[in-house]
């Protein structure tokens, strides 16, 4: 699955903010402080929701933020990539391919019924029906039955899938049609929220008053101003609200939201504006945020073109190796990004040091004989497309003055002005040259930064990238005997990666952000989202 | 006049429907699928996209779509729905306007004070030094892009002398408004003081005056109402149109200052290409417009005695 | 400017300015006497003289490249003031690219443009002008509509509608844009001024001798309706550029590599705390570009206008 809250790259025109976050959770300098009070409700920078708020349908970082505030799923897991429960009791299986949900008991939505099995089974049948519009439906593909539900074309054979049967009111088995080590990772991403029965009445009204099981209750949505969640008595998961409530304040200018930080009318933001970056850790002193989370960026070949279809893997190498990661870090980006040494972020579990060895190295004098042996770059030039609202033109240019400037190929941005536009031109296959791709972790496991994007003939995989070696790889990998095994198989895939460049990697994202004086204890997780439950607002 | 008025109108509806037809043939020949962005980075699946397609009508030919949006607006002031969100239209439309009307408003009041100010010193003076000053000022108004100037304004008035925020937060606050009204109202301003200088400066010199003079009459009252009077008339015209641009257009300097009228959800629904936005946006527009445009002609007949509407 | 660029520079005393035919060859031999005295004229002149130097000849001003980018030594690097014409001279932008380099090769985008555009818009709003206003009647009565159906539209933002087409956006197809858009004003302007010289004897006289049609519009007619529309195109061009620098600034003008001090500006804008200088000097080339036009057209408009003397 291709980033999960990806949609965040486009988050309309403020942009620049790439948005998300992480979890490192290194971040905490909250000792000082005063009193806490535990009924403060803090405000954060927020934006308006592209969509309603349905957890199926929402997907940018403002409406993911009250999904995940609002309904609480069945795992999730820590800062170390560790799967934890949360509404779940326990998720087995013994074959990786039929699973055994079990609930908590003590369970109950915002309006106070219970969350039973039929909670969840009602919820996601309701989700993978096309005639619901739900755009997150395929999140429920692996689920036995997805194609009758939701065929590619025509009305639905089935409105249940069939993969999906109630045991008793807090019991429930899941089948897929594969085996899946990962599935009860792939369980705590929000898309798989139940819903309370009422929601089915009229689901356009839960849209803009959703009715949830986490620790938050949602109390209000002023549109384009701000948005309320405060805390839930009755909450009885891990997850329980150390403050007494977020105000998610609009901003449509990242900059306006760091002046208000800075004089406490907000207290927290997702991402700083470029503008502010050169400045902040003064301002802000131990309050400001800095750390990785697991985002990826790269530069992808389109392999389908005239151009790179039968490229030797050197001539990539090189060009790779013309790219001067160190120094474009710390000045265009500020420092924003960390530099990568291989395809998967230093956030994840599996991570390995230097996987990509000198690849990732600048070094224009080997990369201008690589891509000599490797018979040059055809045409001697390249493009790289890009969205233009997503901020990535700096950068883009900055890779493509090194790249012309070391290896002398001629390159240049390609800016398709929208979000939209550049994914339409993805999708159909009409990339000429190269385009940039981001891609943030569904779950803390190096496999999703490979699987998905080079397997032949994965969802991710826009460019047709197509090794029988790697592909092979990874379904021995898919079939280990246990997550641990199956993560040491993708580091030799990783490995292999290295050898047959499906992407140049660049660099992994960063959360660079900070708080208020009146709060305290600000985490980011790994996907690079505030973990609001555990902010303390401290008394005034 | 009555008539008059009666047969504008009946002109305007070629020319609305033709504005609205052409707004919504650029919005919907746009590149690039609003609803396939839903789906973000991940590929979208096509099924439920058909299904979200079908629901909002936009597979249907166009122009059926195009009639089916007049008859909807004419009829139930029904603006559509956006496709994101699912929120109407109308929505949007009544969260800019008053903002823009606001920021227009102030921008009109700065344009007409300071515009007139500056026209009426330099008309009474023509070709002297006084005159120049003023020339050589509007001159340079007219030349600075509307975003460097702002960019000048904003980096004089906030970042060096910290008189303001630079963006404003609130957008109905009048006192935070003030500076990017200052910005929009600079290159009208320019003209309303050249247009005035202008007329003054030939209607100094017409025979009206020369006999409202030899008449005895003080000065006071020969310049303050026959040639006020007579002068302001392309003035009037002007700024009527003005007003209407002026709440139209700032796209780039509500983009700048972060203020949510018109022009900053046009530009963000042109970006995200949420054509029903835009068109709904723009019709609302050329409405104004078209309103002002009357008005202003009818005006005219008010102000200028040689000229009677049948 | 481009906020509000859908209105008419006013220009209400020129049409009552076309001059008769006998005259019309003193006029603008007064034109010109006028002209050469001007100082705005003179001063206006030179610099776009310069500038047109500057578009078909960039290297003669600078050796150093528009696209050489050193970001190891260079980033956000400041102006070194005493260097004339070196390539620090206005320090390095963001890329580590030098600015004044920049400068120079990004006065072909926009001269170019404005050129253009204003050739494009004389030449088809000056026509559909001349004919509404030759023939009158139902022909005039389609063409003024269709004319209000394009004013009704803000310059600005069917521009950007336009462009948000393109992906490889160059020079031209911002030209077109802009002109699909912007040719109203012209015809507005060329149709007050044909109904009025079409009233004049000598083209009375003229279609009374059996001259064709064509003959007339373009032997008697045009000549005569022609100043104004000088005058107004040239104030125009210099908005035309501003609108480019304005299209560019939004994302939605010229696309790399082109050079255009719009894009520079943009870019320029991140960095307005800690580099002021990466925004301001294209901003002021751009904005010394556009008053040398409008300046000429001032000018022009002063020496063909005797009114305003």
């Amino acid at each position: 699955m291709r980033g999960a809250k990806s949609a965040k790259w486009v988050a309309g025109a403020i942009a620049v903010g790439l948005a998300a976050t992480a979890c490192g959770g290194s971040s905490d300098s909250g000792s000082g402080g005063g009193e806490v009070d535990p009924n403060g409700i803090f405000k954060m920078q927020g934006g308006e929701p592209q969509n309603p708020l349905v957890p199926t349908s929402t997907m940018e970082t403002n409406g993911a933020y009250i999904a995940m505030t609002v309904f609480d799923q069945l795992t999730g897991y820590d800062s170390k990539g560790k799967l934890t429960m949360e509404n779940a009791e326990s998720v087995e299986s013994k074959d990786n391919k039929t699973w055994t949900v079990k609930l908590k008991p003590d369970y109950t939505f915002h309006d106070g019924t219970p969350v039973t099995s039929d909670s969840y089974v009602d919820a996601w049948n309701w989700a993978a029906n096309p005639k619901n519009n739900q755009t997150q439906a395929s999140w429920f593909s692996d689920i036995k039955g997805f194609a009758d539900v939701h065929p590619e074309k025509g009305d639905p054979k089935a409105d249940k899938l069939a993969g999906l049967k109630v045991v008793d009111d807090t019991t429930f088995t899941i089948e897929l049609n594969n085996p899946m080590p990962a599935f009860a990772y792939k369980l705590g991403y929000y898309a798989f929220s139940p819903q309370p029965k009422s929601f089915y009445k009229d689901p356009k009204a839960a849209g803009q008053k959703p009715v949830g099981n986490g620790a938050y209750k949602f109390v209000s949505w002023e549109h384009n101003k701000q948005i309320e969640i405060k805390k839930y008595a009755k909450y009885q998961g891990p997850n329980q609200a150390k403050n007494g409530g977020v105000i998610f304040k609009n901003y449509t200018k990242l900059e306006a939201a760091y002046e208000d930080l800075q004089s406490g009318n907000v207290d927290s933001m997702t991402q700083l504006a470029p503008r502010d970056l050169a400045k902040y850790k003064d301002d802000l002193g131990d309050r400001a945020i800095d750390q990785p989370y697991s985002a990826t960026q790269t530069i992808v070949p389109a392999f389908y073109g005239k151009q790179f279809k039968d490229v030797d893997p050197k001539v990539l190498q090189g060009l790779s190796m013309a790219i001067d990661r160190d120094t474009i870090t710390k000045t265009v980006l500020q420092g924003t990004r960390v530099p990568a040494t291989g395809f998967v972020p230093s956030t994840v579990f599996g991570y390995q040091k230097n996987a990509a060895g000198d690849v990732t190295k600048y070094n224009p004098k080997k990369a201008k004989q690589l891509i000599k042996a490797g018979g040059g770059v055809p045409q001697n030039k390249i493009s790289i497309q890009y969205n233009a609202d997503g901020g990535h033109k700096e950068w883009v240019d900055a890779v493509c003055n090194s790249i012309r400037q070391a290896v002398k190929v001629e390159c240049t941005g390609a800016a398709k002005t929208t979000f939209q536009a550049d994914t339409k031109a993805r999708d159909a296959k009409e990339v000429k040259s190269m385009y940039r791709s981001g891609w943030v972790q569904d779950y803390p496991l190096n496999m999703n930064f490979m699987q998905d994007l080079y397997g032949t003939g994965r969802a991710g995989n826009q460019s047709d990238f197509s090794s029988k070696k790697v592909d092979d790889m990874m379904a021995k990998a898919d079939s280990a005997k246990d997550l641990d095994a199956s993560v040491k198989a993708y580091q030799q895939v990783e490995k292999e990666l290295v050898k047959e460049m499906p992407a140049i990697p660049l660099w992994d994202q960063k959360v660079n952000s900070g708080y208020s004086e009146n709060v305290q204890n600000v985490e980011f997780d790994q996907h690079g989202d505030p973990v609001f439950h555990q902010v303390e607002v401290l008394k005034k | 006049m009555g008539r008059y008025v009666v047969r504008r109108l009946l002109q305007m509806i070629p020319v609305f429907v033709g504005t609205t037809l052409l707004i919504f043939l650029m919005a919907y020949t746009l590149p690039g699928d609003p609803v396939r962005a839903m789906f973000g980075d991940r590929g979208a699946d096509p099924a439920t996209l058909a299904h979200i397609r079908h629901d909002l009508g936009l597979d249907q030919p166009l122009i059926k779509q195009y009639w089916d949006y007049l008859t909807g607006m004419v009829l139930h002031g029904d603006f559509g729905t956006q496709i994101q969100s699912g929120r109407p239209v109308t929505d949007v439309l009544s969260d800019a306007f008053p903002v823009s009307m606001r920021l227009a408003l102030i921008a009109f009041g700065i344009e007409l004070v300071l515009g007139l100010a500056l026209g009426i010193v330099s008309g009474l003076k023509a070709g002297k030094l006084r005159d120049n000053v003023v020339l050589l000022l509007t001159l340079l108004l007219i030349s600075v892009p509307v975003f460097v100037l702002g960019f000048l304004f904003k980096w004089l008035f906030a970042n060096q002398l910290g008189w303001v925020t630079p963006n404003v937060q609130d957008s109905m606050s009048v006192s935070e408004l003030f500076l990017p009204a200052t910005v929009l109202a600079a290159l009208s301003l320019a003209y309303v003081a050249r247009l005035t200088r202008t007329s003054i400066a030939e209607n100094l010199r017409a025979d009206y005056m020369r006999t409202a003079v030899a008449k005895g009459l003080p000065r006071r009252r020969v310049v303050g109402v026959h040639l006020m009077r007579n002068s302001l008339i392309p003035v009037v015209t002007f700024l009527g149109y003005d007003i209407g641009s002026l709440m139209a257009g700032a796209v780039v300097t509500e983009g700048m200052f972060n203020v949510k009228g018109v022009g900053y959800y046009l530009f963000d629904a042109i970006q995200r290409q949420e054509g029903t936005t835009v068109v709904g946006l723009v019709t609302v527009m050329v409405l104004i417009y078209l309103a002002a445009s009357l008005i202003v002609d009818l005006l005219y007949a008010v102000l200028d005695p040689r000229i009677r509407y049948a | 400017m481009p906020d509000t660029l859908t209105k008419d520079a006013p220009a209400p005393a020129v049409e009552a300015a076309t001059p008769a035919p006998d005259k019309a060859r003193s006029l603008w031999g007064h034109a010109w006497r006028d002209l050469r005295r001007n100082p705005y004229f003179i001063v206006s002149a030179l610099l776009i003289v310069l500038l047109l130097v500057i578009t078909a000849w960039p290297g003669l001003f600078t050796g150093a490249s528009p696209r050489r980018a050193d970001l190891a030594n260079h980033y956000l690097g400041e102006p070194n003031w005493g260097h004339f014409f070196q390539t620090d001279w206005f320090g390095y932008d963001k890329q580590g690219r030098s600015i004044y380099a920049r400068l120079i090769y990004g006065t072909r985008a926009s001269v170019l443009v404005g050129i253009s555009v204003t050739a494009l818009v004389v030449f088809f709003g000056g026509l559909v002008g001349l004919v509404a206003g030759y023939f009158g009647g139902w022909v005039d009565a389609v063409l003024s509509r269709v004319i209000d159906i394009f004013l009704g539209i803000p310059f600005l933002l069917g521009a950007m509608v336009v462009m948000q087409a393109f992906t490889d956006r160059k020079w031209w197809m911002v030209s077109l844009a802009l002109a699909f858009l912007g040719w109203t004003q012209i015809a507005r302007v060329m149709r007050g001024s044909v109904i009025t010289v079409k009233q004049a004897d000598y083209v009375q006289a003229a279609k009374a001798l059996g001259a064709s049609t064509p003959r007339i519009m373009l032997r008697h007619i045009l000549p005569n309706a022609l100043a104004p529309v000088i005058v107004v195109a040239t104030i125009a061009l210099g908005t035309y550029i501003t609108a480019e620098a304005t299209l560019s600034y939004l994302g939605l003008g010229l696309s790399d590599p082109a050079v255009s001090w719009g894009l520079d500006i943009s870019q320029g804008a991140d960095n307005l705390r800690n580099a002021p200088h990466t925004l301001m000097a294209p901003a002021v080339m751009l904005s010394i570009c556009v008053l040398a036009f409008i300046m000429l057209g001032e000018a022009v408009r002063n020496a063909l206008d005797p009114k305003l003397r």
